[in-house]
C-alpha cells in the first residue's frame, strides 16, 4: 500500500481488499464493551479541514480514538487560515508540531496531493475529500457496506465481481462518485452511472463506467443504487429546469424501488434531501443503508489509519501475521 | 519465516535442514494429555474456554476442544485471540494484516480462559495475548497452553500445559506445521543462518 491515500485509483485490488477484510476486524471492535484498541497509541492526527464537514470530521476522529490516538482538530474557518495563512505554512506548522498523520479536507481538488508530495510536510496524508475529484474512504466504506450486503459478512478476501452497482444523479460534482467508480471498478463490479446530461463530465465516456439517462430500465438489474446529493452549494447554473423534473426522472421512491431485484440495495452517501433524489418512504426503510454506511464510515477510517500508521511502515497486502515471530 | 528472509539459503522444511522433533501421532498424544490435564487442574472444565491465538494457535485449541469433548462429554466453548494490536513491536515493522477474533458467545466473564498458542518463546505474545484479553472480559482465571516451549522468555510468563519442552539455542528455530495450515502435522526443529535473534 502506499504511504497516502490521496485517490481511491491509487489503490490495487489486492490494497482495497486488504483494507476492507481489516475493516471488518474493526467492525467486530464495535461490538466489544471496550471499543478501543492499542495500535496508534502515542500517534498525533490532525484533521485539516478547510471545508466544513461534521460527519466525516467526526467520523475520523471517532476512528482515531479507537485505535488510541491524540486527536487535533484544526478547522479553517476562525483559524490563521482566514488571516490569511497559506496551506503551505499551515503544514510546515504542523510538522513543527511533530504531527504523526494529517487528513485533510478541501474544497480545492487536489489540495491533498499538493500537501503530500510538496514536501511540506513528512507524514502520511489522508484525503477527506477535496472538491469535486475524490474522497477515497467514502468509496471504501460504500464498496465495504456493499460487500457485507451483496457478498455476505464472512466475505474476507472476496471482491465485488460481477455485482452491479448504479451511481444516480450529480456526476458532475460529486467526488464520491468518481470515487466509487475508480474503487469499484478495481474490485471487479459493472457501474453505471444515471444522470442527466447535463450534470456529466465532459470526458465520462473514458471513465472505466457505463452510462445512462433511464433510471428506470438500469434499476431493474442494480444490485445496489447509490443516489447522490444534488449539491445546490456548488451549483452556479441551471442544470436541470425544477426540483420537481428532476426527481420525476432521477428520485427513487417507493414505487421505483421495487422494481430492483428483492436482495437490491438502496445507498446514499449522506446528507439525504428527503424528497428531491430520495423520498422519505425509500430512506427509512429496509433496503436503505445509510446509517450501515456510517457506522462502517468510523471501521472503514479505523482500518485505513491503522494500516498506514500501525506500523513503521504501511502494510502490504500480502502481510499476514506469522505465527514464528517474537512468540 | 523463511519467507520473509530470502537471503537465508537454508530452508527450515528441508529434511536436511530440520529435523521433526513431534510428528503426527505424537502431536494427537501431547494434545490429548493437555486435554486430561486441563479437565483435572480445573475439576471437570465445566468453565472453560479455549482461545486459540491465530493462526495454528487457533487449530490447536478446536482440536483440544474435540478431546475435551470426548473426555467430558460436553462441548468446550472455543475461540482466537488476535493479538497483532497489542504486539510490542507493532510499530517497528510494516504494519500486519489482522488475524481473527472471535469470543465464543458465553463471552469469557467469570470463566476460565485457557489461551493455546503452537510456541512459547519470548513470552511476548502471551503478553500482548493478555492485554487483548483485558479489552474483552474479565475471566476468574487464565491458563496457557502450548505444544512446544522452547525457552528463551524475556518476561515473566510461564506455561500451564506444554506439549513438549524443548530446550533450543537462538540459533535454532521452531517451526510447528499443522495438517488444516501445512497439510501435516510435525514440529520441527531446524538451524538458522542469518536471522536476527528475537526471531525463531
Amino acid at each position: 500500500m502506499m504511504r497516502h491515500l490521496i485517490s481511491a485509483a491509487d489503490l490495487t485490488r489486492d490494497d482495497a481488499v486488504l483494507i476492507l477484510d481489516t475493516t471488518e476486524e474493526m467492525a467486530r471492535v464495535s461490538d466489544r464493551p471496550i471499543k478501543k484498541l492499542p495500535a496508534l497509541r502515542g500517534r498525533t492526527i490532525c484533521n485539516l479541514f478547510f471545508e466544513d464537514s461534521t460527519r466525516t470530521r467526526i467520523s475520523f476522529e471517532a476512528a482515531e480514538k479507537r485505535l488510541s490516538a491524540d486527536v487535533i482538530n484544526f478547522a479553517a474557518k476562525g483559524s490563521s487560515v482566514s488571516k490569511g495563512e497559506s496551506l503551505k505554512d499551515t503544514a510546515q506548522t504542523l510538522e513543527a508540531m511533530g504531527v504523526d498523520a494529517v487528513v485533510i479536507r478541501h474544497s480545492a481538488s487536489g489540495a491533498p496531493y499538493r500537501l503530500a508530495t510538496s514536501g511540506w510536510i513528512d507524514a502520511p496524508v489522508i484525503n477527506a475529500g477535496d472538491g469535486t475529484h475524490q474522497h477515497p474512504t467514502q468509496a471504501l466504506l460504500d464498496a465495504f457496506t456493499m460487500r457485507r450486503r451483496l457478498v455476505g459478512e464472512d466475505a474476507l478476501g472476496q471482491d465485488l465481481t460481477g455485482k452491479r452497482i448504479t451511481l444516480v444523479g450529480d456526476v458532475l460534482h460529486s467526488r464520491v462518485a468518481r470515487s466509487n467508480v475508480d474503487l469499484l471498478h478495481t474490485l471487479g463490479a459493472d457501474v453505471t452511472l444515471v444522470a442527466p446530461p447535463t450534470l456529466l463530465p465532459v470526458g465520462v465516456e473514458h471513465w472505466t463506467c457505463d452510462v445512462s439517462y433511464d433510471l428506470d430500465a438500469v434499476l431493474l438489474k442494480s444490485d445496489a443504487v447509490m443516489m447522490l446529493r444534488v449539491q445546490r452549494e456548488r451549483m452556479n447554473a441551471a442544470f436541470f429546469p425544477t426540483e420537481r423534473e428532476y426527481s420525476r426522472r432521477y428520485g427513487l421512491d417507493g414505487e421505483r424501488m421495487a422494481k430492483m431485484p428483492e436482495h437490491g440495495i438502496v445507498m446514499h452517501p449522506g446528507p439525504m434531501v428527503r424528497g428531491m433524489e430520495i423520498t422519505a418512504e425509500v430512506a427509512d426503510s429496509d433496503r436503505c443503508t445509510v446509517v450501515e454506511q456510517v457506522a462502517n464510515g468510523v471501521h472503514t477510517r479505523m482500518a485505513v489509519l491503522y494500516l498506514l500508521l500501525g506500523g513503521n511502515e504501511p502494510a502490504v497486502s500480502h502481510a499476514r501475521p506469522t505465527d514464528s515471530e517474537n512468540k | 519465516m523463511d519467507t520473509q528472509h530470502p537471503q537465508n539459503q537454508q530452508d527450515p522444511a528441508h529434511p536436511d535442514a530440520a529435523r521433526p522433533v513431534l510428528e503426527g501421532p505424537d502431536i494427537a498424544r501431547v494434545l490429548t494429555r493437555i486435554a486430561h490435564e486441563i479437565v483435572e487442574r480445573a475439576k471437570g472444565a465445566d468453565d472453560v474456554v479455549l482461545l486459540g491465538i491465530p493462526t495454528r494457535g487457533v487449530f490447536l485449541a478446536e482440536r483440544l476442544a474435540v478431546k475435551l469433548e470426548g473426555i467430558t462429554g460436553r462441548k468446550t466453548p472455543v475461540g482466537s485471540l488476535d493479538i497483532t494490536m497489542y504486539r510490542d513491536d507493532l510499530r517497528m515493522k510494516p504494519a500486519r494484516a489482522l488475524g481473527r477474533t472471535e469470543i465464543p458467545g458465553e463471552g469469557v466473564d467469570g470463566r476460565l480462559v485457557v489461551l493455546v498458542d503452537d510456541v512459547l518463546f519470548s513470552g511476548r505474545t502471551i503478553r500482548a495475548a493478555l492485554d487483548a484479553l483485558g479489552d474483552i472480559g474479565r475471566p476468574r482465571a487464565v491458563q496457557l497452553a502450548v505444544l512446544v516451549d522452547r525457552g528463551h522468555r524475556e518476561l515473566p510468563i510461564r506455561a500451564d500445559y506444554v506439549g513438549k519442552n524443548l530446550p533450543t539455542s537462538l540459533r535454532e528455530t521452531v517451526k510447528v506445521q499443522l495438517a488444516e495450515e501445512d497439510g501435516r502435522d510435525a514440529v520441527l526443529l531446524g538451524v538458522q543462518q542469518t536471522a536476527p535473534a528475537g526471531e525463531q
